[in-house]
């Protein structure tokens, strides 16, 4: 009754080729554009900005992997790699060429698509297990090389600092000017990576995905396609390292470490592999949740118990919490948040009626 | 089912509710923004530390608190991670810190620029950047303790003692932990090898840091070091005291920096009859025996509790004790010097760099902080585990202060 998807008549082939073809589609994305371009940045607080920066980071590098994982079926644990060789790409051209951050972001991206190409070569030859801890070598190899090449790293700290960017006369330095920044790439992001999946590359992804070999048969040249699912995803994730980099003002490999690789793939696997809805679910659920349970605890945790083991308590329980709370999502919904959140859409669809 | 499921809901709602009327502490309070790493790969270091940055905050309250104002640590856990840290910090800011107490390497480099921009000093002691000694570089970081340049000039210069007065033709292997931090002395070795005529070598342990055997093998049976030192933290150091003692190289001719050298370190290498001889270098005093630990164990009596467990781990406990005596220290400097009362960031910071002769009866060293030098003289004291505890070797000194400095001028100037 909600959604009518009756009496919705396209007369363009743009009309009919659009990504929100429904009227309900487009009420819902205006309402949002509105909430997260204008009413979000301008009341809440710095500090919430700031979470929402990390949540904005974290999507654009969930987009990256899912588009990977979730939609070529290719298992990488090497994309916290990846973004430290975008992050230093930037860094070292910022601080040694001087140049301006739209150079630093393109180039972060395209070198670590290079680098991602490489890395994904032997995906020619092994799949699944094999291929994630193949990724995993890449994962460390690049790590031990940014350690201990000081060309890249920029000294035995291995931290290089980054001015902030500068659009015309203004300097990019507070959270709400970098909310802006980080909501623009995210928008392109999530627009590319929509179109993408529904291109003819997109569909070759998938094809490889469900079936390779039969794809191959077909003709689809499965090597090119899987070099490019990595140069595409190693795209978005040396993008993120950029903006990881902005964001903090300085690019340091021990933030994208193998940990951070784990991290993003649960977001994809609890926000649903294979979708876009589901890598930002997924995203939001595993940078918020740590923060939500530490308010909570904090909360909640003083009626209880002293000061002192609570403040024991917290970190421990969080932990803890984190990981019952990502089981407990799998066990109810396999298929990730995306799909629960089909299911509710699809209950609504026919609402009043039960079928 | 559905009556049970709407009533839990109310009760939570009727909570949330009660709770959003409770506000935290007076209005007047001033806060602290503390970093921790209780769960991560270092806690062996948080759970200690962190409780006794607490107790000595507890401790200053009930005297009355600072000039008469009462203080709030705001903890903070961030499992050695980057991203928590930084949100942590954004956090602290929102409740008003003055000042912040950040803990761990990467942790610093990252809220650098940040703590520079909004004007808020940040510790960094025992770790972090060893540039950051420099004041007028780094105005808002503090390392209030010896860095690991002052700490490796410290160790080569106790080896040399321990050697008989002269390094020339010696062999001295360092091992390290292979990240930023673990590298960060080598360059201060490499210059003083050079100086004093000795071979140096290093030797990496890659991270976790629990596998070295391949490395101690070499330093005692193919290099045969003269001296070791040991820069590991974590799980690591209690490891290499055993992969030391397996191999039969004498522990005391090993000295490890201030990560590798606390209670937990030597009971998780087999307790302190195992690693007999083991030199440890401290930048806070060790054991129970300062006045102000006695008020502490005072302070719990009277609330009618049993001292922490934690104070038995003095390495790390006392640490917390020194970082907090620092701040609050700070903050009275701040605080006396201002004339309303009220007190930001920048007051903080100028009470940081007032700190000299600030010792708490023997625990903490007598650092000189000036708008210079946020180091403080890069003072340690260096203890043996002797006789199933630790045993004072020398008291507070400081060595090779000239090619710290030359080095610190050197990393200014890139």
């Amino acid at each position: 009754m909600i959604q009518r998807e009756c009496g919705v008549l396209k007369t363009s082939y743009e009309a009919d080729m659009a990504l929100y073809p429904l009227p309900i589609a487009k009420w819902t994305v205006a309402i949002l554009a509105v909430l997260f371009f204008a009413v979000i940045p301008l009341s809440l607080h710095e500090y919430y900005l700031s979470i929402a920066n990390l949540v904005w980071i974290a999507v654009i590098g969930a987009l990256g992997l899912n588009i990977l994982v979730g939609y070529t079926g290719q298992v990488s644990i090497g994309h916290g790699a990846f973004m430290s060789v975008g992050a230093y790409t930037a860094a070292n051209l910022a601080t040694r060429l001087d140049s301006p951050w739209p150079v630093n972001l393109l180039a972060g991206g395209l070198m670590a698509a290079a680098v991602g190409a490489v890395v994904g070569i032997p995906s020619l030859r092994i799949k699944g297990l094999y291929l994630a801890i193949a990724t995993l070598a890449g994962q460390l190899i690049i790590e031990w090389t940014i350690n201990h090449v000081t060309f890249i790293s920029g000294g035995v700290q291995a931290s290089i600092e980054v001015p902030r960017p500068r659009l015309g006369t203004m300097v990019l330095s507070s959270q709400r000017d970098m909310y802006f920044f980080l909501l623009v790439f995210v928008v392109l992001a999530i627009v590319g990576t929509m179109n993408l999946v529904r291109s003819r590359v997109g569909r070759a992804f998938i094809a490889i995905r469900d079936q390779d070999i039969a794809a191959e048969i077909i003709g689809i040249d499965i090597f090119r396609y899987k070099l490019l699912a990595f140069a595409i995803s190693s795209f978005y994730a040396g993008m993120t390292g950029v903006l990881y980099t902005y964001f903090l003002g300085i690019a340091n490999y021990e933030q994208f470490q193998i940990g951070v690789s784990i991290d993003y793939l649960a977001m994809i696997i609890i926000g649903g592999l294979g979708s876009v809805l589901g890598s930002i679910f997924g995203a939001i659920f595993v940078t918020l949740l740590p923060i939500v349970i530490r308010l909570g605890m904090e909360a909640f945790g003083g009626l209880f118990l002293p000061q002192q083991v609570v403040l024991n308590l917290i970190p421990n329980l969080r932990l803890m919490m984190f990981g019952a709370l990502i089981v407990f999502f799998l066990i109810v919904e396999p298929d990730g948040l995306n799909r629960l959140w089909r299911n509710i859409r699809s209950y609504f669809r026919i609402w009043p009626f039960a079928y | 089912m559905r009556q049970f499921v709407i009533g839990l809901l109310a009760a939570l709602v009727a909570l949330t509710g009660a709770l959003g009327t409770v506000s935290p502490g007076a209005a007047q309070e001033i806060v602290i923004g503390l970093q921790c790493d209780r769960t991560g790969p270092t806690q062996i270091v948080g759970t200690v530390l962190c409780p006794g940055f607490h107790d000595y905050i507890g401790l200053v309250n009930s005297k009355g608190g600072v000039e008469g104002r009462k203080l709030r640590a705001l903890e903070i856990d961030h499992e050695y991670k980057v991203p928590p840290a930084v949100e942590s910090y954004e956090r602290h800011k929102k409740e008003g810190a003055v000042t912040m107490a950040v803990y761990g390497t990467p942790q610093i480099y990252a809220l650098a620029a940040k703590l520079t921009e909004d004007r808020i000093p940040g510790t960094s002691p025992g770790f972090g950047s060893a540039a950051a000694a420099d004041g007028i570089r780094y105005p808002y970081i503090f390392p209030i303790a010896a860095t690991y340049w002052s700490q490796g000039t410290a160790a080569v210069h106790f080896a040399k003692q321990q050697l008989g007065g002269s390094l020339k033709g010696k062999k001295i292997a360092f091992i390290f932990y292979d990240n930023p931090a673990g590298r960060e002395p080598i360059e201060v070795l490499e210059d003083l090898a050079a100086s004093e005529g000795f071979q140096l070598r290093m030797f990496a342990v890659p991270p976790p840091g629990v596998e070295m055997g391949a490395q101690i093998l070499d330093i005692a049976q193919r290099f045969r070091a003269d001296f070791v030192i040991s820069h590991l933290f974590g799980g690591a150091p209690s490891v290499s005291i055993k992969e030391l003692k397996r191999v039969g190289y004498p522990l005391r001719k090993v000295i490890g920096f201030v990560w590798a050298s606390a209670e937990a370190n030597i009971e998780a290498a087999g307790g302190f009859a195992a690693a007999e001889g083991y030199y440890t270098m401290q930048f806070a005093g060790v054991g129970t025996d300062y006045p102000v630990l006695d008020e502490i164990r005072e302070m719990y009596k009277k609330q009618g509790k049993p001292a922490p467990k934690e104070m038995a781990s003095t390495v790390y406990y006392n640490r917390g004790v020194l970082i907090a005596a620092l701040h609050v220290e700070a903050i009275r400097n701040a605080l006396k010097a201002s004339k309303d009362g009220k007190i930001t960031g920048v007051d903080v910071k100028n009470g940081f760099e007032k700190i000299s002769n600030f010792t708490l009866g023997g625990l903490v060293p007598p650092l000189k902080i000036t708008p210079a030098d946020h180091e403080g003289g890069g003072l340690v004291q260096i203890w043996q585990v002797k006789g199933g505890k630790f045993e004072k070797v020398t008291d507070w000194y400081a060595a090779y202060t000239d090619v710290v400095a030359k080095h610190i001028k050197k990393a200014a100037s890139k």
